[in-house]
């Protein structure tokens, strides 16, 4: 589903943010990124959603090379990623039901549909109750679930999530793995940054550990070596 | 490629279906958005207000100058030229010359206005009235209205024939209202200019001041853009709503500026009709018609939208998801 080929990051200013990264994430796997903060963690989930570009190496994504994707295209390769964030990024003067049917309006899902894809969607994470507050009346692990429920409503191949659980009590975090976990299941290949190494450890999924923009250890490389 | 990545999508959406809803969003961005104005009129009436002034001070000018061009064609058709004869001049005389004058060919019609009838007009419609039976003579002189046919009428002919007038030892002067007809065109023309001159600032105005509403409403949704681009929302898609916004406030405010011109209008209705009967004309106040209301709604609603394009081409770009 990705891979990265020896990809360099540096910002303006001169900051490198990544400094020779290599790995691959199977499509259907779900797997963890790890490291301190300033590793690298956001810029390599960056790079994928195509926020930034890389300076060097090759980004693949579902066996295209993204550096060949134009400007103008990025909203179509958005749509084939449902991202997380740790702040939800949710559109506060929105309803619960607006914010999660937003993808689909954009992509261009007909008016009868809408509803039925949006509760569906809400119906997973558990707020079907909830679509008609707004986001300000819930609490922070129900707007992640809201922000979750955003990026899979389009059933997109691949999730992002970049410190899901960044601002959850143990239990609430537990909940959201659980709910990536049972995506992972039908088929959807996550890729989730946390520095949660205790929540991590519980998971049993592969875990990418970076340090200072280089991979230091990759789980997903030495099951692959280990077969 | 685009293609084959809107088809990746795990949603298979057809293209009928695609078309539909991108009917269904104009029509929805347009009501939004004009709600938007309507419902935050605290926001919006300044604005909209400036923009309608905007509009109606080049409105106002292109209807005055249309009347103003109205006046002298009138008069073009009806160039009068007066003979003021001299104080020693004899009634035979005059009438001699009267019959002189009949017999020329230039002239359709030749009215000999003696200063006695002449100061009798001049009580009747200047309202000095008794005042002026305290003089002690008549300050007024004999004159003579001539007529010309129209195919004697052009500038340069009649002032030949002034000249040639004026060489009569009876004729004190011969005055052609042309000259005046010849600065009131070269006024309006000037004037012309300089509204156009004017107009096109004014567009360049309702630009600036259509682009920079649109500049604050895309900085106060940055986050809202921001979150939008990361679902994948294209330029497009953001652009719209904006663009109605833009067009709204031109169509909205060129309303206000054709009731503002229809407003100012009626109420010059009354004292223009007053000034030409009072110069025995037959003028009467042009309006603003239809087609030229259209013009106006068009121009304005045009106007809104570029200067909202512009806007959201130059900042769209600068926002960017982090």
């Amino acid at each position: 589903m990705i891979e990265f080929h020896q990809v360099f990051k540096r910002y303006e200013g001169g900051h490198e943010a990544l400094k020779g990264v290599s790995f691959e994430l199977p499509a259907g796997e779900m797997a963890f990124l790890t490291g301190h903060s300033g590793a690298g963690k956001s810029t390599l989930l960056k790079l994928i959603a195509l926020m930034e570009r890389p300076t060097r190496g090759q980004v693949i994504l579902d066996n295209q090379n993204i550096s060949k994707v134009k400007d103008r295209h990025i909203p179509y390769h958005r749509r084939k990623i449902g991202m997380i964030f740790q702040d939800h990024r949710l559109l506060f003067d929105r309803t619960v039901f607006d914010n999660v049917a937003l993808p689909l309006i954009i992509a261009g899902v007909s008016d009868r549909e809408i509803p039925k894809r949006v509760r569906a969607a809400l119906d997973k994470v558990g707020l079907l109750s909830k679509e008609k507050q707004l986001p300000i009346q819930l609490s922070g692990g129900e707007q992640q679930r809201v922000g979750i429920a955003r990026a899979v409503v389009n059933k997109p191949p691949l999730l992002l999530a970049d410190e899901p659980t960044g601002n959850l009590d143990p239990e609430l975090s537990a909940d959201i793995m659980n709910l990536f976990a049972e995506f992972n299941q039908v088929g959807v290949s996550v890729l989730i940054a946390s520095h949660d190494l205790a929540l991590i450890a519980r998971m049993r999924h592969p875990v990418i550990t970076l340090k200072e923009g280089r991979t230091i250890r990759n789980e997903l490389a030495e099951a692959a070596f280990d077969e | 490629m685009s293609k084959s990545n809107r088809q990746n999508t795990s949603y298979k959406i057809s293209f009928l279906d695609r078309f539909k809803m991108a009917i269904s969003l104009h029509k929805k961005n347009a009501a939004s958005t004009l709600l938007d104005v309507l419902r935050h009129p605290t926001n919006s009436l300044l604005t909209i207000l400036v923009l309608a002034i905007a509009l109606a001070l080049p409105t106002a000018f292109y209807v005055f100058s249309s009347n103003a061009k109205a006046i002298s064609s009138n008069w073009s058709g009806g160039v009068q030229m007066a003979l003021f004869l001299k104080d020693n001049v004899s009634q035979e005389q005059r009438a001699e010359l009267v019959q002189e004058l009949s017999f020329r060919p230039e002239f359709k019609e030749v009215v000999l206005v003696p200063k006695e009838e002449a100061i009798e007009e001049f009580k009747q419609q200047s309202g000095f009235g008794d005042a002026l039976d305290y003089l002690a003579e008549n300050p007024l002189p004999d004159s003579i209205i001539l007529t010309p046919y129209d195919t004697h009428s052009a500038a340069d002919m009649l002032e030949q024939l002034a000249q040639e007038l004026e060489q009569n030892p009876m004729v004190d002067l011969a005055q052609l209202d042309m000259a005046w007809i010849q600065r009131y065109q070269a006024i309006l023309e000037i004037s012309q200019k300089i509204g156009t001159f004017v107009s096109i600032l004014l567009a360049f105005g309702v630009l600036l001041i259509v682009g920079n509403t649109i500049r604050l409403a895309i900085l106060n949704r940055r986050d809202e853009i921001q979150v939008i681009k990361l679902v994948g929302a294209t330029d497009a898609f953001i652009r719209r709503p904006f663009l109605y916004t833009g067009f709204w406030y031109g169509l909205i405010a060129a309303l206000l500026a054709a009731l503002m011109v229809n407003i100012v209008l009626l109420l010059l209705q009354r004292p223009s009709s007053t000034l030409a009967e009072l110069y025995n004309s037959g003028f009467s106040l042009m309006g603003l018609e239809p087609n030229q209301t259209l013009t106006l709604l068009a121009i304005g609603a045009g106007l809104g939208l570029f200067g909202a394009w512009f806007s959201v081409s130059k900042h769209l770009k600068d926002i960017q998801p982090t």
